[in-house]
Formats: structure tokens, sequence, C-alpha cells
């Protein structure tokens, strides 16, 4: 049988705000347990929650970025179970009426443009942390311990519709969704500290059934590579529980990436009853027009509103602008570098960027904003190019120096300290072509003969001569000149 | 044993006698507190930490002497055990917060302190708020200190009884569901519970968020108003703190310029000083199970406003029986998640035998908290369950807004003020609260409609009535404003106090009161 894969994801987006959402205690990531708790993290007896509105901006920009409604009025409810890392008991989430509804998330899946529909984002504080490391107990005995930092953290729960259709899909929507928030500011998008978290709900059905089957939901995945792991764990898994005759059940799964392997946590008979209700601490959140004019005319260029930008600007191609606006940072990047050049040299500066420049960075493992060459020297030194004073061969040697610092990283010192200069003297160049010439009678008589490739011989053997600075142009020019007289 | 707070009859006396340096302060807290330390059985205080209290006067007779003390400086006050102190501990009479500190001051902690006031110590309640009796603390029951046989009612008892025997000139409460106005009602004094949102929350230990409001209890119309326009401003701290009171800021000295306005009024009305005034009598307030002896009062002190110029009129409000239910719905479901986080795990009372964490949480709340509060955890955790929420807790709120509509079909159009019991009875004895625990619930028939509403309301002293051995009790007065009308109210018990003095009558066997 055929059948067909249906996936939504859940995204817990950690907000990048300085203290968290309902108390005034940093968010830092790392600090000594418990150190960035206070009354209301801790969930003393007369606390009480006040809402940072820096995270409901936050939420309103990620809302404006999707083209989803704002809710002009949303609720905080609180959502009951006990666990020892819920300091309150209780967490404080949206339910009903969350802040962000609909929207769509536009990508590639290899090429091919795809949209997909998005239910609702909601606020939401996060727990603490459960630390199973045997801790000393007060009498002595093994314990667990409680780190409190991370509780009332700030989290954009964004809900996708089951739309996506295979594990490739979702995981270019999940980059997709990481590549947005971290573009918007909203979230530091690190996934090893936990700042964006997915959970996958998972189903199979046969082709062409209408009605979903019964779905999974897969935890604790902390990487792109375990997202696609998880599910496609999870669907063979699933497929083989139907053909079997079995039935999937209805349950939260766990991935653990040692074994990669989904396992159940805990299935839908003891999933909780969180008892949800409006939260009397907290007054409806309104969020005015006003409110969101401001927000949207403090946000960003989006990414495909830059990319057509620059595609319509500088004539690059989608591949081009796919590249360049891939964070905001690589498109700020090359926004200095085109400032600084003529502008019809826009598609040289797109090719030098998503080439020399984003090799050299992969190779290295460094991100943009740390990159050896400044915005400003890559821009003087494809001046060089624009000029004639180097060839893109001489160029990438150039860059390579400057990449390692030689003479403070400027093109001009290592073309001069090196002797790169391209040589365009066109008295120079006919002296070393004649040279050449001469020097090779068999290849201008191979030439002469119809052999095209022997042109190729020749210009590589003047370049040689030249130490490959010679103007390769102008080297054509004088051995046609020459040769087809 | 003299009672030093017998010679004055309200603050602004004490006030004049600390400012002519007749007493200090520190002398008046010393007494007080060897009172207090002798009047153990009416078991009002809870923690008393005297080198604080001592301190705290040192501080207002340095206020008094450079000339910055206030209305309020010297005062001895004290709080209920919902407010989270750092110098006392808090248990908002629980076993489960045996021995807790907080590391904070309650935002109406704070106010009064920085006006001057001197705090006693902490005030016995039912435990977490829950009762009309003080029977449900930790602590054992609060005496009433009119009858050694009858609760001083709840959950404030510990605040109406110690203002009630003179061991203090004001004390804070709570008002969740009547807690300030009705231990204020049976233990013969003055209570108000202001509109929800004017006070802030911010370290008064939850009970039921949304109705939870504090309020003062004193002796008399104008020491209320002295204690709550203290009490009384925004704090940012309480997202359901207001900061404009229709047009007027939340802050100190509006509660306070708006009872100067309206007791300028009256005054100018010279004898009929109630002239215009259109007072509504609730026809569901004098129904079934009132007593007849507080209906007596309560009528007598209804002819007395006639008699200062009002115009009675009668008035309906139809879903008055409703807020039983409703009460009973939504508290309970609040309470039931704000308790959540008492589990033992990061502080509070543990228990010593335990096989993992469920059961250490387990065993930790069923032994640290009382049969009242665990009925309405249980309640509580009830009409949220899915199923249940929709026929319950949703039901409630619908009930919840008629209840609110009610009030405002004739506040404005029909009356301004509404006055009526506050209680069906008298102070009920001791020791029946056990056997029937929804017969508690339904005395509060009159008190609990207002917390739904939000509306401000009080409670005055307005006459005596025989009690279960026919011994003479004393019945309060409710009385009920229109949203931010504190001011009015105040203004209006103030001028019926002026006339009458029930408020005046003293317990006089408050050394027989302790058993």
């Amino acid at each position: 049988m055929n059948w067909e894969v249906v996936i939504g994801l859940e995204a817990h987006v950690q907000l990048s705000t300085a203290s968290k959402i309902f108390s005034g205690s940093p968010t830092l990531f790392g600090s000594a347990p418990n150190t960035q708790a206070n009354a209301v993290d801790m969930a003393l007896p007369g606390s009480l929650p006040v809402l940072n509105r820096g995270a409901v901006e936050r939420a309103i920009q990620f809302g404006l970025a999707i083209g989803a409604d704002v809710s002009p009025r949303s609720i905080f409810a609180r959502k009951n179970y006990f666990y020892p890392d819920l300091p309150k008991n209780y967490q404080i989430s949206q339910f009903e009426i969350p802040v962000v509804l609909g929207g769509s998330l536009s990508f590639s899946v290899d090429g091919q443009p795809t949209t997909i529909n998005l239910t609702r984002a909601h606020l939401e504080e996060d727990a603490g942390k459960s630390l199973h490391d045997n801790f000393p107990g007060p009498h002595g005995e093994a314990s667990t311990g409680i780190d409190l930092n991370r509780s009332g953290t700030p989290l954009l729960e964004i809900v996708s519709e089951p739309e996506m259709r295979s594990a490739a899909q979702a995981v270019a929507y999940a980059r997709a969704l990481h590549n947005l928030v971290v573009w918007l500011g909203i979230c530091d998008g690190n996934m090893q500290e936990g700042s964006f978290r997915i959970d996958a709900n998972v189903s199979v059905r046969p082709l062409g059934q209408k009605e979903f089957g019964t779905r999974t939901e897969t935890k604790n995945v902390n990487s792109f590579r375990f997202l696609e792991r998880a599910i496609l764990f999870e669907v063979q898994r699933q497929i083989e529980v139907i053909e079997d005759g079995g039935k999937v059940i209805q349950e939260t799964r766990l991935y653990d990436s040692d074994r990669d392997e989904t396992r159940s946590m805990r299935s839908k008979e003891d999933a909780h009853d969180y008892r949800y209700f409006p939260d009397p601490d907290l007054p409806p959140l309104i969020i005015s027009p006003e409110w969101v004019a401001e927000v949207q005319a403090n946000m960003p260029e989006l990414p495909q509103q830059l990319s057509e930008r620059f595609a319509q600007t500088y004539g690059l191609t989608e591949v081009d602008t796919l590249q360049i606006c891939h964070n905001r940072e690589t498109a700020a990047y090359f926004e200095v570098v085109v400032s600084k050049l003529p502008t019809n040299q826009g598609k040289l500066a797109a090719n030098w960027l998503n080439g020399e420049v984003l090799a050299a960075l992969n190779r290295d493992n460094l991100d943009i904003d740390v990159c050896p060459v400044k915005a400003e020297q890559l821009a003087a030194l494809l001046n060089r190019i624009v000029d004639n004073t180097l060839s893109n061969k001489i160029a990438r040697e150039v860059f390579a120096a400057m990449w390692v610092g030689e003479s403070g990283g400027e093109p001009d010192s290592i073309i001069e300290a090196k002797g790169l200069k391209q040589i365009n003297d066109s008295g120079a160049i006919d002296t070393m072509v004649d040279g050449v010439l001469a020097a090779h009678p068999a290849i201008v008589e191979e030439y002469r003969a119809g052999k095209q490739k022997a042109f190729n011989s020749l210009v590589g053997q003047v370049m040689k001569v030249a130490q490959g600075k010679a103007n390769p142009q102008q080297v054509n020019e004088a051995l046609k000149r020459r040769l087809d007289c | 044993m003299t009672q030093i707070l017998n010679d004055f009859p309200n603050i602004a006396s004490l006030r004049s006698a600390l400012d002519s340096r007749k007493i200090s302060s520190v002398e008046l807290t010393q007494t007080l507190l060897n009172e207090i330390a002798a009047q153990t059985k009416l078991n009002a205080f809870v923690d008393i930490n005297t080198e604080l209290s001592l301190a705290q006067a040192k501080s207002a007779d340095e206020m008094i002497a450079s000339g910055s003390a206030t209305a309020l400086t010297g005062i001895p006050i004290a709080h209920k055990d919902i407010f989270v102190t750092q110098g006392w501990h808090t248990t908002a009479g629980s076993n489960i917060l045996k021995g807790y500190k907080s590391p904070f001051d309650a935002h109406v902690v704070e106010q009064l302190l920085q006006v001057g006031t001197v705090s006693l110590g902490k005030l016995n309640c039912d435990e977490f708020a829950m009762g009309s009796g003080n029977e449900h603390s930790a602590f054992g029951p609060a005496h009433n200190p009119w009858h050694p046989k009858v609760v001083p009612g709840g959950s404030s008892g510990g605040s109406a009884a110690a203002v009630a025997a003179g061991l203090v000139m004001a004390a804070t409460g709570t008002d969740t569901g009547g807690s300030v106005r009705q231990p204020a009602s049976l233990c013969g004094v003055s209570g108000i519970k202001p509109t929800y949102g004017t006070v802030s929350r911010f370290g008064m230990i939850a009970y039921a968020s949304s109705l939870d409001q504090a309020g003062p209890i004193a002796r008399s119309a104008h020491d209320l108003m002295l204690m709550l326009d203290s009490m009384s401003n925004f704090d940012s701290r309480d997202a359901t703190s207001i900061q404009t009171c229709r047009g007027v800021a939340n802050q100190h000295g509006r509660v306070k310029q708006d009872f100067t306005e309206h007791d300028q009024r009256f005054q100018n009305l010279g004898a009929k000083p109630f002239a215009g005034l259109r007072i509504g009598v609730p026809e569901e307030y004098f129904g079934p199970g009132l007593d007849n002896g507080v209906a007596k009062a309560v009528e007598a002190a209804i002819a007395q406003f006639e008699a200062l110029g009002a115009q009675r009129v009668s008035i309906s409000l139809p879903h008055t029986r409703l807020s039983i239910p409703a009460y009973y719905v939504i508290a309970p479901a609040e309470a039931s998640s704000n308790l959540a986080r008492y589990d033992a795990i990061r502080y509070g009372h543990r228990t010593e035998q335990y096989t993992d964490l469920t059961d250490m949480t387990a065993r930790s709340r069923s032994e640290g908290f009382g049969a009242e509060v665990q009925r309405r955890i249980m309640v509580g955790t009830y009409v949220l369950s899915h199923g249940y929420y929709d026929a319950y807790y949703l039901q409630a709120q619908r009930i919840r807004r008629l209840i609110a509509e009610d009030y405002q079909a004739v506040l404005g159009p029909q009356c301004d003020v509404i006055l009526g019991p506050v209680n069906p009875t008298v102070a009920p004895p001791m020791g029946k609260t056990d056997q029937s625990p929804t017969a508690e619930w339904l005395a509060d028939i009159y008190t609990l409609s207002l917390n739904l509403a939000g509306l401000p309301g009080m409670s005055i002293p307005c006459g005596f009535a025989p009690g279960f051995d026919g011994s003479s009790l004393p019945v309060g007065l409710q009385l009920i404003g229109n949203y931010f009308e504190e001011g009015q109210l105040l203004a209006l018990a103030h001028h019926f106090q002026n006339t009458t003095d029930w408020h005046a009558q003293r317990p006089k066997h408050s050394e027989k009161g302790a058993v």
C-alpha cells in the first residue's frame, strides 16, 4: 500500500527579552542554579505575575511577519498540572484566545516553492529544570535538584496546520521558521541551549484517504537533523504497526538521539486534565491598532521583501538572493559591499559573497558577523577587479591573503606587497605574446590547422610568462591579432 | 487589667496624646504587647516580634519629634496572617506554611509602615481565609471578646477580635466573600471592603484572586477612612491594580478627599444631613433565614438614616440567591489552582516519611491543609475538570455577570446606597461549623454578591440582638455603594456614627471573654 505522511509541527521559541515574561529576573543562559529566580519565579506566597510588554511586542512582530491576525484581545489561562520544576504547579499560557491567529510561512524545498499555513501562536512561560544528577538530599540520600533559572522564560509556541507531507518538508519548514524568528531578532535561535524546540505531530494514512490517521507527538528534538530522523523513524514505525494489523496509539513519544528511535512517554489515557481557566491575576491582553503600528514601524525588512528588492535593484537570481537573505547579517554585509561598488556590479558582489566568502566561512566554521574580511575590505578588492587591476584569479589569491590578515587585510597593500597588479600595458603584453609565439611554432601550426584548443594552450603559455598577472582579455586580443592576420 | 486603648475613643484622640507627648509610641507599644501577652486566651495574635514592634514605635516617635508625623503615625495596628511580612512569620493560618518567613513585605504592610503605624504582630484567621468563624485555623479558634462561647466571625476573626478587645486601634483584613465585613459585624466593630483593584494584592496570600480584596477593620468609619486612604493606591506589582478610579488617580488622598467632600455636603445640610439621599433596601436581604433580632436592629438603623433625611426605596436584587452557588464554584476553582504551589518542594511543611515525589506532595498536603481547605480544593478541582467546566465554572461566571448587573440596575437609577444586614444572625456558638460545612456557607448570603460584583461595602455596628444563650451580641449594618464610592460610604457611616453610639460600645467582659 502507498502511505501518505501527515506532519504538523509545534515550535517553542524562546523570546529574546532581557527579563522574564512575568517577572523582572534576567533570562541569561548558564548562570549558577537558582541565581536568576525571584519570588515570582519561585512562586513564593503573595507573589504575582506582571506581563512583560517586550514579550508581547515580539509576538506581534511574529504575527505581522507571517501575515497573521494579531488578536486585539487575548486571554492568559492557567494550565494546571503538578510537576516539581513548575513552581506554581500551573503554567501561565494562552488557551482559547491566543495572541496570534493564522498566517503562513513560505519557503522552498529542493527549489520547489512551498507555503504552510499556521494555526496559531501563543505566549507562555517556560518551566524550570529538574537535574537528575543525584544531588545529596537533606539526609545524604540521592535527590533530584531543581533549577528555577529558566522558570518564567518567555516562550512563543507556534503551531502549524498538519500540512506537511514529508520529513524533508517538515525540516524545511522548521528551518524557515528558525530563520524567520532569528531574522526578526525575537529569538537567538540557539538550539543547543533550547531556545528553539520542536515537537512533531506525525500520522500516516493510505494515499487518497481523507481522514487523518491517529497521530503521535514526538518531543525532545533539538536539531534539524534529529527532527528528520525522528519523523522518518516514526513514519516507518507507524506503517509497520498498521501493516502488522495493529493500531497506532495516540501518545507522546520521546526521541532518543543515541538510539535514533522514538519511544513512548505517556499515552492519551494518562494524559493530564489541565483544567484550563482564565488567570484571574492577569487582565485580558489588549493590543491596540496603535501598538501594532508602532511595532510594525520598528520591524526589520523581511527576507522576502529584501530578496525582491535585491533581485530588482541588482539583477540577481533567486539562487543569489536566497543565500544573501539567509540571515540579516549576510544581507547587511551584502548591502555594505554593493554600496561601495559601481551600481552595475551587484552581481559581482553576489558571486563573491555566495562563492568565496561563504565557502571560507564554512571552511573555518565562522559566522558572517565575525568574518575576517570586512565588507568594506571585500568591496575594495572587488573594485580592483572592476578597474582591471586584478584578474578574478589573482583576486582570489589576494582574498586568501586578506582572510589570514596579511597587510592588515587591506587589498591594495597586499597587491603592492606581492606585486600582483595586473599587467595592462599592451606593449608589455605584445612582447610576451611575441616571445611565446616564437618559442612554440608547433602549437601555432596546430592552431593554424584549425585546432581551437591550441589557442588556449598559447594563452596559458603567455600567462605563465606573466606569472598570471597579464590582463587575460588583452592577452586574448593580442594573440588573435597576431595569429589571425 | 486596665486597657490603655479604652482611654482613646478613636485614632485622632490617640494621635493628639502622642503629639502632646502624653504618651510615647514606645510606651504605648510596650503596654499593648504586655496586654496581648496577658490576653493569650483570646487567641487573636499568632505571631509577635517585640523587638521589631518597639523599633517601629521608636521610628514613629522620631517622626513625631521631627514633625513629619501623619494621621497614623504611632497608631498600633496588626496584620491578618494573610499578608506576608519579613519581620513576622506568615502562615495564612495553615500548618502547610508553619514557620514560613517571607523575604518581602506585602504592599499593604509597606504602605502602613511608611505612614508610621506600629505593627504589633500577626492576627489569627481561617486557614487561607476560608471560613466564616475563624474555627478553621491551624492555631485554633480566635475568640469573640463579647462572649466566651461564640465565634468572632471569619475569616478575619483575629483582626475583628483584636480591635474589639482594644488590643489595637485598627487591623488589616481581607475580604473574599465577606471576610472583613462579617467578623466586623459579629465583633461590633467597623470594617470596609473597597472596590476590587483599589488596594494592591501584592503580598496578600491568594485564596480566590478575582475576589480577594484587602480592607481595614477599626472602631469607627473615620478611623477606617484614615486606614483605607493609606492602603489604597496603584501598584505596578499587581496587574489587577487600578490606576484611575473614574478619572481620579488611585493614590493616597483619593479616599480622604472623596470622604471630605461628602462629609462637607452632609454637614451643610444641618439636622437632615442625608436629605435627598435614596437608600435602597433589597427585599431579598430580609427574607426567611434572617434572625428576628438582627432584622430589628437593621430596621432601626435604616429608620435612623430616614430620621437623618434619607428616603427609603424598596429595591430588588433578584440573583442574590444564586450568589452562593456561583461563589462556591468560582472561589474554590481559583483556590484549587492558587494553593497548588504548596507542594512541599521549595518551602512549607514536608512530611517525614514518603516513598516518592507524588507521595511526598500528597502526604504533605494532606497533613498541612485543614479539612475546609481540602474540601474547597476538591470542589474547585472538580468544577474545572474536563466535562464539568461548562456546567459549573462557565455557568457560575454567567451568574456573576447577572449579579453585577443587578446592582447596576439599582445603584444610580433607583438609589444612592444599599443598606441591609451583614450576617443572618449574631455570632453563632463555637463548634458548629464542623457539623455542617455547607450551613456555614449559606450564612454568607448577604456578603458574597458584593465580591462577585467587585463593589465596595462596609459593616458598622447598629445594635444588639440576643445570641444562642440569650446574651446580647452585636449586629452589623451593611452599606453597599457603587464602584469607587468608598468615600461616600465612609461619610454616610461617619454621620450615622455621629448620631449613634453603637460603635462606641466596648465588650464589658473582655477579660472573661477569654475562656
